[in-house]
């Protein structure tokens, strides 16, 4: 891992959690997958470095298990 | 107005009339749009072919209709793209809609200098037509011969042979190479019983020709999930004719030949077209897929166009990629023949058609995923990107609704090389020439049939086996061939791919590169 930051990068890491959270409140199931995907998509192109993106997919797909 | 389908004669062929047919060069088999060019690739490089085609009239529906520069530059080597684009619809905007909005938009030729449009939209039963008559300027190299159908293929260690059936009976015909131009459903890949790999995909599309006089412009339109059809695509594009072109998803549940009755087509297509009046013309289903051969060569036996792959229609890389095939292999087989090269070329042609099959089907599959996406998260990303295309830039460039063929570009080789890296990187080697204004033509006009030592602002070395031209670098020429750079030397191959290029050669770089280019 190189182009990917995992070290704590975000301020106030607890008021983001909470306003994602918030984004996604009344929503169903489905609705709630449309928008992460939405929101994926957005943070993507705002990242904007392939490798990085690439070390992304990689680790979210590993911490699954 | 719709197409006045003439047939072709029949004739007998000489075999059937008492004569003994030694083996030929090339017999070609399939009068498409690629075996056609093919046979007259290889006669203005003095090579005769006999062509072989089961059936006796060009193409019934549109279905190729899509010709983008690239295939314009071939066919105009081959002497028909002038009369298809003066019969053409030239386009290049497209339109995505989504729903009822606008959500993409692009412009195929951002640059001038170039003879060809972007694209044509032309049918395929015209171009098979103009390659037809084409063929006749060439009586002592090509014969053509309609109803022949090839029944049986062998396959010996420096030659092959057809049985061919005729309404008058069968005969057998040997030759140095034969070359599959059969199409997509190839009967001769299925005789030699070779594996087809790659995707198919769960999905039908209704394809309708309409006549309809209309002011719609001269514009690709596609629309994911419009009002008119909802939940599915639609495309609509402007032929000749006053014909129009309309592809519609239906899903993969529906059944073809209830969909392909007057009674289903029309109201659909009515909502299309907004209440106009129109005709139908024809109509049919396909569905579609991704596959290619694992190999183009089989000893003699060479697949040519959709025989050795094929791909979805949208990004109109079937007949493109197929011409580009013709190109390629026509020198080579022409060199072969001529004893003026070995035949580890034509595994050139293998290689360097494979590349470009990929690319096309990578693209193809990419588009297709898109516009048809399964079930779950393909799709919640899918509908994602058409959310956001109204509000963000970013997303706009995501929809794809096909990336329209682009010429393939080689990847480095034995048959390529040396680069010199000070020149634009439009034309390394292994890309296809890009065309530029010369004097009062054009630069692809004058590069020969054979290879060319093109200098720019400078002498190009003599050397045998390669034309020399020389060009002041002026305009698109100097931008497109040597950036900053004062002068430099191009070796062009026949099919006007770049073979290698130098700032200052001498004769013997250019001989070396020449011979590696030949497989010497």
């Amino acid at each position: 891992m190189a182009a990917l930051v995992t070290a704590p990068n975000l301020p106030d890491h607890d008021g983001f959690y909470a306003e994602l959270l918030a984004a996604h409140k009344g929503l169903t199931e489905a609705e709630s997958a449309a928008m992460n995907a939405r929101l994926v998509l957005i943070l993507a192109n705002h990242v904007g470095d392939r490798e990085a993106l690439r070390e992304a997919l990689a680790l979210a797909r590993k911490a699954g298990g | 107005m719709p197409y006045d389908y003439q047939e072709f004669p029949y004739v007998t062929p000489p075999p059937l009339r008492g004569m003994t047919e030694g083996r030929k060069p090339a017999v070609i088999v399939g009068a498409g749009p690629i075996g056609l060019a093919l046979a007259v690739d290889l006669a203005l490089r003095g090579v005769p072919s006999v062509v072989l085609d089961d059936n006796n009239v060009v193409s019934v529906g549109s279905r190729a209709i899509c010709w983008a520069k690239r295939s314009l530059e071939i066919l105009d080597r081959l002497g028909v793209a002038e009369r298809m684009v003066a019969k053409g619809v030239t386009w290049k905007i497209g339109r995505t809609r989504h729903r009822d909005e606008e959500v993409f938009r692009f412009d195929l030729l951002p640059e001038d200098g170039h003879k060809m449009p972007a694209f044509i939209n032309l049918q395929q039963y015209y171009v098979e037509q103009y390659l037809v008559e084409r063929s006749r300027d060439f009586p002592d190299l090509i014969d053509l011969r309609f109803r022949n159908r090839v029944t049986a293929v062998e396959r010996f260690e420096d030659h092959a042979v057809a049985t061919v059936e005729t309404p008058e009976g069968a005969y057998r015909i040997e030759a140095d190479w034969l070359l599959a131009c059969d199409g997509a459903g190839s009967p001769i890949r299925r005789m030699m019983g070779l594996d087809f790999a790659g995707e198919l995909f769960e999905e039908r599309f209704l394809i309708a020709d309409i006549v309809m006089k209309a002011d719609f412009p001269s514009e690709r339109w596609f629309w994911f999930e419009p009002t008119f059809h909802p939940g599915q695509s639609a495309l609509l594009h402007k032929q000749p004719d006053d014909i129009y072109r309309i592809d519609l998803q239906l899903g993969w549940d529906a059944d073809p030949e209830e969909e392909k009755k007057p009674e289903r087509v029309i109201p659909r297509i009515e909502k299309v077209v907004e209440g106009r009046p129109f005709t139908l013309d024809w109509v049919s289903v396909y569905t579609f897929q991704c596959r290619r051969l694992e190999r183009f060569t089989h000893g003699r036996v060479v697949f040519v166009g959709d025989s050795a792959h094929v791909v979805s229609p949208f990004g109109a890389r079937g007949g493109n990629g197929g011409l580009q095939d013709v190109d390629n292999l026509g020198w080579k087989l022409a060199a072969v023949l001529k004893g003026e090269a070995g035949a580890a070329l034509i595994e050139s042609y293998d290689a360097e058609r494979r590349h470009g099959a990929d690319e096309n089907i990578l693209n193809s599959t990419r588009a297709t995923k898109f516009m048809t996406p399964a079930p779950g998260i393909e799709r919640t990303f899918r509908d994602a990107v058409l959310a956001l295309a109204s509000r963000a830039p970013f997303a706009r460039g995501m929809v794809n609704s096909g990336r329209l063929s682009l010429p393939c570009a080689y990847p480095p080789s034995p048959f390529l090389g040396p680069d010199e890296s000070a020149l634009p990187a439009g034309t390394a080697p292994g890309r296809p020439c890009p065309d530029a204004p010369v004097g009062n033509g054009w630069l692809l006009g004058r590069l020969g049939g054979g290879f060319t030592l093109l200098g720019l602002d400078c002498a190009p070395p003599e050397i045998e086996g390669a034309a020399s031209l020389r060009l002041d670098a002026e305009g698109w020429l100097r931008r497109r061939y040597l950036g900053e750079a004062a002068s430099a030397v191009y070796l062009i191959r026949p099919d006007q791919h770049i073979a290698a290029r130098w700032l200052a050669p001498e004769a013997e770089d250019c001989a070396t590169a020449l011979a590696a280019a030949k497989g010497l």
